[in-house]
C-alpha cells in the first residue's frame, strides 16, 4: 500500500500544475479572443466553430497529435514531456472558456450598454466597468468547466510522457494492478472536485459580490499551486529521466535501473508508458535518459534492416547507428516475439513450429497485441512460413494471454521473457526457418550521460547479468492474477538475483 | 458652462433608417426652454433627440449646442456634458445607487459629486446612496437616472420616453418634480413623448414630428388652440376626448 501512495504527492503535484499552465494559457488566448468575437459576429462564428471541433478530436489522439508536430518544429523543441501535453490540453480547455466570454458579454442587458455609451464611457471604460463585472459570474462558469475537463484530461498526458495521475492509471493497467489504477483515477477526481469547489466559491463570490467567498476561493487556488510547486524547487540533485515502454518487464527494468541511479546519487523521475518508436526517439533527444530496448525493434523499426542478421552483427550495427547515443551493453536476456499455443493445441500440430502451425493456421485464430500486427517481423514470419489465420485480433499485451487462455483465439504472439509462457504452460512455437529476429534486451544512455562515469557505473553491473528465468519470474510477479507485486518490488527481487551472481 | 442651460440648433439634419429616421430638421431650441418631441411611433423623435449626443450619427446636416458642432472631438466627450434619461433608465445593476451617481464623474476623472444633495435634488432620503438597483421601485430608479444625468452638473437634458415605463400617479409625480428641477437649475430640456398630456402639461414649446419631419411648431396654449396644424390637432384630439369623457361619467 505503501508502495501505491509513495509516487501520488509527487504525480498529482504535477498532474495540478499541469492542468493549471494548461487553462492559465487558454485564458490568455481565449479572454481577449472572446472579447473581440463578442463584437464580431463572423469571429465569433468562426473561433466557437474551430473551438468545438478541436473538443470533438478525442483527447488521446490530441495530445498524439502535438507529438509529430512538435518534432516536425524540431530546433530543440522538446516533442516529448511537458510541452505537448500543455499545448494539447490548453487547446481543449479553450472552448467552454471561449464560448462562454461570447455568451456572457452577448447576453447582457441593452439598456445598461445604452446607459454605458450615453454616459459618455469610452470602449475601454465600458469593458472595464460594465461588461466584465457583469458577465464576469458566466465566464468564471466556463473557467470552471475547462478546469474540470483539463484535470481529467490531464490523465491522458502520460502518453506523451508528461507526468500525471495517468501514470499510475496506465502502469496499473499494464501491470492489472488495479489498486493502482483505482488510486490514479480516485486522485484526480478529488483534485477536479476541489478544484470545482474553489472555483465555485470564487464565482459565487463575483455573482454575489461576496468578498469572503472570492478571498476563500483565491486563497484555496493560489495554496494548492504554491503546495504543488515546492517539490519542484526541492534539492539541487541532477535528476535523470528513466524511461519505459508499455509493459511490465519495461516497469520493473525502469525501477531496477532507477534504483541504481538513486543509489548512485541521482534524482530520479520516470517517464513510463511510451510508445515504442517514441521511446528512442525520445533517447536520442535526451527527454529520457536511459532506458531498455530490443535489439530487433531498432533493427528493423529503426534501421530498416529487411532481414535478421547474426547477434553480435546486430548489436555492434545498433551501438555504432545510435551514436551520439551510448548502447551500454545487453542484459543477458531477449524478448523475442514468439507464437505460442496452449500445450493440447500444439500437440495436434503436425509438427510444434511454425511449419506445423501453417498447415492449420486457417482453421486458427490469431491473438496478436497492439503493435504486432503492423511490424516487419510479422511480415517476415508470415511471408516465410505463407501463415494465413482465420482471423486476426489485437489486444494490449496483458489481455491477449487472457484471450488465450479463455479459447477467444488460438494462438498468440507472445514474448519469450514473459513469465506468464511457463505460468500458463504454453508452448513456443519453434522458427526453423529463422524468420524471427533475435531481441536481446540492451540498456541505451542519451548522448548527455554517454559519457558519464558516475552514471555508467551505476548501470554496468546489468550489463549479461539479467537470465531470461529471473526476468520471467519478475514479470510473472507482477503480473499474476493473485498476490501481484509491485513493478517496484518486482524490481528489488530483481535486484537481488542480479546481486547475486 | 453658463448658468442657463445651452441653445440648441438643428441645421438640415437628415438620417436615414428603416424606420424612424429623420427627413431633413431646421429648428433652434431656446437656452432654457423645455421642448417636447411629439409624434406617433417612427416619426423620428428618437433619433432626432439621439443625434444631440451622438449616440446616433446623422447622414447630412450639423447640430451646435451654443453654437458649437457636436461633431468635434470624441462622442464620450461629448456625452459626458449632456445629461441622458431614457426610458429603461439602464442604471448599473452591479453597482449602488451612490455609485451609479457617481458614475460620470468617475469615468470624466472628476472628483466625486455630492451623493447625497443629488438624492435631495431628486427626493430620495439619504440611506438610498447604499442601495442596489434592483431594490428601488420603477419610479426611484428613474429618480436615480435623473440624479446621474445631473451629476456632472450638464445643463443639457436629452430625455427620451424618460417616464413612459411607469404607472400614471408616479409619471405625473415625478414629471411635475423634473419639471420644477429644470426651473431651478436652468437646464435645457429636450423630451421625447408619444403622451401628448404630458407633453402639453410639462413643455414650454412642442414639437409635433411625422415622417422624419416637424409638421407642427406650437407653445401648449397655441397647440389647443390649433395652431400646429392638422398633425397635432389628431393628436390633441384623444387626451381632450378622454377628459371629457371621463369628465361626462362624473355628471
Amino acid at each position: 500500500m505503501n508502495d501505491l501512495l509513495a509516487p501520488l504527492p509527487g504525480l498529482a503535484a504535477h498532474h495540478l500544475l499541469l492542468s493549471a499552465a494548461a487553462v492559465g494559457l487558454a485564458l490568455l488566448v481565449a479572454l481577449p479572443l472572446g472579447v473581440l468575437a463578442a463584437r464580431r459576429p463572423r469571429l465569433a462564428a468562426v473561433s466557437l466553430g474551430i473551438a468545438g471541433v478541436i473538443q470533438t478530436i478525442p483527447g488521446l489522439a490530441l495530445l498524439a497529435l502535438f507529438y509529430p508536430l512538435l518534432l516536425a518544429i524540431g530546433h530543440g523543441v522538446p516533442a516529448l514531456g511537458f510541452l505537448p501535453a500543455w499545448l494539447a490540453l490548453s487547446l481543449y480547455a479553450l472552448l467552454p472558456i471561449l464560448r462562454n466570454v461570447v455568451t456572457g458579454l452577448g447576453g447582457l442587458d441593452p439598456a445598461v450598454m445604452e446607459a454605458a455609451d450615453g454616459l459618455g464611457m469610452t470602449a475601454r471604460q465600458r469593458l472595464r466597468l460594465v461588461e466584465a463585472p457583469l458577465a464576469a459570474p458566466v465566464v468564471m462558469a466556463g473557467i470552471r468547466t475547462a478546469t474540470v475537463w483539463t484535470i481529467g484530461a490531464a490523465t491522458l498526458a502520460t502518453t506523451v510522457g508528461a507526468r500525471s495521475l495517468g501514470n499510475l492509471i496506465f502502469a496499473g493497467l499494464q501491470t492489472e494492478d488495479w489498486g493502482q489504477v483505482l488510486v490514479g483515477c480516485l486522485a484526480s477526481a478529488a483534485l477536479a472536485l476541489i478544484a470545482d469547489g474553489l472555483l465555485a466559491l470564487i464565482e459565487r463570490g463575483v455573482a454575489r459580490r461576496e468578498r469572503w467567498s472570492l478571498m476563500l476561493g483565491f486563497a484555496g487556488v493560489v495554496l494548492g499551486l504554491v503546495a504543488a510547486s515546492l517539490p519542484l524547487i526541492g534539492s539541487g540533485a541532477p535528476t535523470v529521466v528513466v524511461g519505459a515502454k508499455n509493459f511490465s518487464e519495461q516497469y520493473v527494468l525502469a525501477r531496477l535501473i532507477g534504483a541504481r541511479l538513486e543509489q548512485a546519487g541521482y534524482r530520479v523521475s520516470y517517464r513510463e508508458g511510451l510508445g515504442s518508436a517514441v521511446a528512442l526517439r525520445a533517447l536520442r533527444q535526451g527527454d529520457i535518459d536511459v532506458y531498455v530496448d530490443y535489439s530487433g525493434t531498432i533493427w528493423a523499426d529503426t534501421m530498416h534492416r529487411p532481414r535478421p542478421a547474426p547477434r553480435a552483427e546486430t548489436l555492434a550495427g545498433i551501438a555504432t547507428f545510435l551514436r551520439p547515443a551510448l548502447m551500454v551493453g545487453p542484459l543477458g536476456f531477449e524478448n523475442a516475439y514468439a507464437l505460442a499455443m496452449k500445450r493440447p493445441g500444439a500437440a495436434r500440430l503436425p509438427s510444434a513450429d511454425l511449419r506445423g502451425l501453417a498447415a492449420a493456421a486457417p482453421r486458427l485464430r490469431l491473438g496478436a497485441d497492439l503493435e504486432f500486427l503492423s511490424r516487419p517481423e510479422w511480415r517476415a514470419v508470415r511471408d516465410a512460413y505463407g501463415l494465413r489465420f482465420a482471423a486476426t485480433r489485437a489486444y494490449a499485451p496483458s489481455f491477449m494471454y487472457r484471450a488465450l487462455e479463455s479459447g477467444q483465439v488460438d494462438v498468440i504472439s507472445a514474448f519469450s521473457s514473459d513469465g506468464r509462457i511457463a505460468a500458463d504452460g504454453l508452448t513456443v512455437l519453434a522458427d526453423p526457418a529463422r524468420a524471427l529476429p533475435g531481441y536481446d534486451a540492451i540498456l541505451l544512455v542519451s548522448p548527455a550521460h554517454a559519457h558519464d562515469r558516475p552514471f555508467l557505473d551505476a548501470l554496468t553491473p546489468l550489463v549479461g547479468a539479467i537470465p531470461v528465468e529471473a526476468m520471467r519470474r519478475a514479470n510473472y510477479m507482477v503480473d499474476r492474477d493473485s498476490d501481484k507485486a509491485s513493478p517496484a518490488d518486482a524490481a528489488r527481487w530483481l535486484a537481488g538475483q542480479v546481486e547475486r551472481r | 458652462m453658463d448658468a442657463r442651460g445651452p441653445e440648441v440648433r438643428f441645421e438640415g439634419v437628415a438620417r436615414s433608417f428603416g424606420g424612424g429616421g429623420v427627413a431633413g430638421v431646421d429648428c433652434t431650441i431656446a437656452a432654457g426652454s423645455f421642448v417636447a418631441l411629439v409624434g406617433t411611433s417612427g416619426a423620428g423623435k428618437s433619433t432626432l433627440l439621439r443625434m444631440v449626443n451622438r449616440l446616433v450619427e446623422p447622414d447630412r446636416g450639423r447640430i451646435l449646442i451654443d453654437g458649437r458642432d457636436v461633431a468635434e472631438g470624441p462622442a464620450p466627450l461629448l456625452r459626458r456634458h449632456i445629461g441622458y434619461v431614457f426610458q429603461s433608465v439602464g442604471l448599473m445593476p452591479h453597482m449602488t445607487v451612490a455609485e451609479n451617481i457617481a458614475l460620470v464623474p468617475r469615468i470624466a476623472g472628476l472628483p466625486a459629486p455630492d451623493g447625497a444633495a443629488l438624492l435631495e435634488m431628486v427626493e430620495l432620503p439619504p440611506e438610498y446612496a447604499g442601495r442596489a438597483p434592483a431594490a428601488l421601485s420603477g419610479g426611484e430608479r428613474q429618480r436615480v437616472g435623473v440624479a446621474r444625468a445631473l451629476a456632472t452638473g450638464a445643463k443639457l437634458m436629452l430625455l427620451d420616453e424618460p417616464f413612459g415605463a411607469l404607472d400614471p400617479v408616479t409619471r405625473d409625480g415625478i414629471g411635475r418634480r423634473y419639471r420644477e428641477l429644470h426651473a431651478r437649475l436652468g437646464l435645457t430640456s429636450l423630451m421625447v413623448t408619444h403622451d401628448m398630456a404630458e407633453a402639453l402639461l410639462l413643455a414650454d414649446r412642442i414639437l409635433v414630428m411625422a415622417k422624419g419631419r416637424i409638421v407642427g411648431d406650437a407653445t401648449p396654449a397655441g397647440m389647443l388652440a390649433g395652431k400646429a396644424g392638422a398633425e397635432a390637432d389628431a393628436m390633441i384630439a384623444v387626451p381632450a376626448s378622454q377628459a371629457a369623457r371621463i369628465e361626462a361619467l362624473r355628471r
